[in-house]
């Protein structure tokens, strides 16, 4: 399990291969947390809730990072400045529907 | 990318990494656009979850130990695509192709639990016309499952290429996006447990 090329075919061991187990040892982890405090109910509602959406934030950069080799000096500037600009409509699009439609229910509802 | 980076015939785009590096932009231009996609369903379902109209609501349906299962068949196939990956650019096709046959048959358990989830609800009279929380959920989930079940066929369509062509440019280039891509659905599924199963159990 080592970073450094090998020429020899008969190495079992794969170039990169640690870059990918950390990816995933990591991503397992942010998925057990959350799985494991819904589970057990050990937290308050709001609590688990706020655990849930950190560890999904954190599992998505960890999956950008180590399976998508996303990086700020490796990816070519125009697919980075393409990520941002979709961030930024995902953010507002889904912000802003919850943001109007919880608002026009309590308006109407409440 | 100016111009002049640019390459017309396909051949000659075969002969050049600049070409490839654009396929790959283009690729990321495709999932984003996709993510977009995504994200406006999500923000439908939670719009929508509340709105049951007598119903069963989705979430008296979900599994936690079912949702459980199908996530770590995600995110293992996401490890063997990764070390098939590693395979190619190690230049071992038969490794290659062993990883790309498990990642096919991780995403394959994937979509069958799904199926079967899919199946019960129904049965249980939780089907999408029920109300706009299901059609939302099952729009949703139904999506994804549906691109899982996409990049299935296209893991069999690169086993075949690899088989047939070998380690080509062309072969590795599309095997490069097509790991895009199945990582791209795991970051989705990341969302959708954590949006729609793991709040939903809460309730």
């Amino acid at each position: 399990m080592t970073d450094s090329s090998s020429n020899s075919p008969a190495r079992p061991a794969l170039p990169g291969l640690k870059r990918y187990l950390t990816g995933f040892v990591l991503a397992l982890i942010l998925t057990v947390i959350p799985f494991a405090l819904v589970a057990t109910g050990s937290l308050p509602r709001t609590e688990t809730l706020l655990v849930v959406v950190a560890a999904a934030v954190v599992q998505i950069l960890v999956h950008l990072r180590f399976f998508l080799h996303l990086g700020v000096s490796t990816t070519p500037r125009e697919t980075l400045l393409a990520i941002a600009f979709a961030s930024v409509l995902i953010f507002i699009m889904i912000g802003g529907s919850i943001w109007i439609m919880f608002d026009l229910h309590q308006r109407m509802f409440a | 990318m100016t111009v002049q980076d640019r390459v017309h015939s396909p051949e000659e785009g075969a002969a050049q990494g600049g070409a490839y590096e654009e396929r790959t932009l283009g690729f990321w231009l495709y999932m984003l656009s996709d993510a977009v996609i995504f994200a406006l369903l999500f923000a439908t379902y939670l719009v929508m979850a509340g709105n049951i109209a007598g119903a069963p609501s989705p979430q008296s349906q979900f599994s936690l130990t079912h949702a459980f299962g199908e996530t770590l068949l995600l995110l293992t196939s996401s490890l063997t695509f990764g070390l098939a990956s590693l395979a190619q650019k190690a230049n071992r096709p038969r490794l290659l192709q062993a990883f790309l046959l498990v990642t096919f048959l991780l995403g394959l358990g994937f979509v069958l639990m799904e199926l079967v989830e899919f199946q019960g609800m129904i049965a249980a009279g939780a089907g999408p016309d029920q109300s706009g929380a299901l059609s939302s959920f099952f729009v949703l989930v139904g999506t994804h499952g549906l691109h899982v079940s996409v990049g299935l066929l296209w893991i069999l369509v690169m086993m075949s290429q690899v088989a047939l062509k070998g380690l080509t440019a062309p072969v590795s280039s599309r095997l490069a996006r097509l790991g895009l891509f199945w990582h791209f659905l795991d970051i989705i599924w990341v969302g959708i447990f954590s949006v729609v199963y793991l709040p939903g159990v809460l309730e």
